[in-house]
């Protein structure tokens, strides 16, 4: 059993090397592109961190290899639009008005009549959220087939690699937090968050890959879901710990009542901030190391830039972990002070 | 700066999908997953918690053998005491019955030879008697053979039966 998940972890180990030197390549084609237009040297840090209507791939020479990807708008007056992002370029990759709308320098869409609309395109990220959903579905839908097929057998294959991290989950994340008897109820939220967040991690860090987790809507969206979750199950303990503390002179409840409301809040907006912060000032670092090759000018640098990228990419795949763990901890704690039964 | 401002349509789809996620997960694979995960537990438990207990009958079962072995050990012994015993008592009573049949015997032989004793003795006596007579007889008859001798003994009677 050991000796199977010794050479998945090497094999594992020997894609990641793979996989970050590739990153490495296809950063400095990123770099390579932007480097002819003359808007600075770290401007295509910011084009890989941002999301985009096309994914771009690799630029060789002057061939941009992009992937076009559907544009879907709703105005009130034009109703839906729906077009691939190709129809935004002319064969020299200028950008050209479609339909009405335009893509803007910072890749936004806007409309030449500057009517209101609402853009629900499939971008990169988004793109990148539906792969990984198919992903999540993929691996962990077969795995729950086995625990089907298979009832009380030891796990095999993909099933027991991922079942000491649903374990991980259940029993140093949702028991301590919430509880032998609380925990079942969400345990389903606590693990999808989890393989969620860490998936897009995993996959923010493929080479030419959306950074999805690195992207404040998406750190938003899964900070609302804890902030829900955890106030529609808070229990009169936890409303009469902001609305009444306990032992708290009343005279202070003027001053101590909005602090706890505002409180409610600056849990998962730290949430929010802190995955989005270190997924994208990961892809920043990477990213700026690559980038000082081109900055020094001198293919000399990479001896020094390439091996410290990887290094940094190996943190990274630490780091994915890590902030998955810590998203879904900070998540269970919160739940957990608000169904507690006394404090 | 619209890196930290969250976007309508990525929020619109995060939330789609997400909650998709989460449905279909929370549904075709958590639930199943965990079960199967607390199932294997409580059987696992359950199975240690059967082998412990015949682990247990096991123990049990052999103090009982050994108390049965103990018990047929004292009941033997017990046996081949008694038997050793009987056999005492039945060398001891075939002596004594024997020493008495001895006796008996001796007693019965010592009469036997007294009551031999005793008849030889008389045919002893009658055979005495006997000779007696007849060697009385042969010496009268040579005794008495002239009328001398027999005049002689007459007078001897006559003499001894003198009136006293």
């Amino acid at each position: 059993m050991a000796n199977i998940a010794m050479r998945g972890l090497n094999k594992l180990l020997k894609i990641t090397f793979l996989l970050s030197i590739l990153v490495t390549f296809s950063n400095a084609g990123a770099f390579a592109s932007s480097e002819e237009s003359e808007g600075g040297k770290t401007d295509y840090i910011m084009e890989h961190i941002k999301d985009a209507h096309d994914w771009h791939l690799a630029t060789i020479g002057h061939t941009h290899v992009t992937i076009p990807l559907p544009i879907i708008l709703y105005s009130q007056e034009k109703g839906l639009d729906i077009f691939m992002s190709s129809n935004f370029y002319d064969e020299h990759h200028n950008h050209v008005a479609y339909n009405g709308y335009q893509l803007n320098s910072h890749g936004k869409i806007e409309a030449l009549d500057g009517n209101s609309f609402l853009d629900i395109s499939i971008t990169k990220n988004t793109a990148s959220l539906l792969i990984s959903a198919i992903l999540l579905f993929a691996i962990f839908l077969s795995v729950a087939k086995r625990y089907k097929q298979a009832p009380n057998t030891a796990p095999k294959g993909l099933q027991s690699f991922i079942e000491p991290i649903i374990l991980f989950v259940r029993d140093d994340i949702a028991i301590p937090n919430l509880g032998e008897k609380k925990h079942a109820k969400f345990m389903p939220y606590l693990l999808t968050v989890f393989f969620f967040i860490w998936i897009n991690n995993l996959m923010g860090l493929l080479p030419g890959a959306a950074n999805l987790t690195g992207n404040i809507s998406v750190t938003f969206v899964l900070a609302v879901f804890t902030l829900i979750i955890t106030n529609v199950n808070g229990n009169k303990h936890y409303w009469g710990h902001i609305f009444n503390m306990p032992g708290l002179p009343k005279v202070l409840l003027p001053i101590m009542v909005p602090i706890e409301i505002i409180g409610i809040f600056t849990k998962p907006f730290a949430l929010m901030v802190r995955l989005f912060a270190n997924i994208t000032a990961g892809h920043i670092i990477i990213l700026s190391i690559i980038g000082l090759i081109f900055i020094f000018g001198s293919s000399l640098t990479g001896i020094i830039s390439v091996p410290f990228a990887t290094a940094m990419n190996f943190l990274e795949l630490l780091v994915a972990f890590i902030q998955a763990y810590v998203f879904t901890l900070l998540s269970a704690i919160f739940i957990g002070q608000a169904v507690a039964d006394d404090h | 700066m619209d890196l930290i401002i969250p976007e309508a349509g990525l929020v619109i789809w995060q939330t789609v999908v997400f909650l998709v996620v989460l449905f279909v997960l929370g549904k075709f694979a958590w639930k199943p997953i965990l079960n199967g995960l607390k199932e294997r537990e409580s059987s696992i438990e359950n199975a240690l918690e059967s082998a412990k207990q015949a682990k247990e009958e096991m123990a049990r079962l052999k103090a009982d053998n050994e108390k049965l072995l103990e018990e047929a050990r004292a009941e033997r012994d017990k046996i081949l005491k008694d038997a050793v015993k009987a056999a005492n008592e039945i060398k001891e009573s075939a002596k004594e019955d024997a020493l008495k049949i001895g006796e008996k015997m001796i007693e019965e032989a010592k009469a036997t030879i007294i009551a031999e004793k005793k008849a030889a003795l008389k045919e002893v006596k009658s055979q005495v008697a006997t000779l007696s007579l007849q060697v009385a007889e042969k010496l009268l008859r040579k005794n008495l053979e002239g009328e001398a001798a027999q005049k002689d003994l007459v007078n001897d009677y006559v003499e001894s039966i003198k009136l006293n």
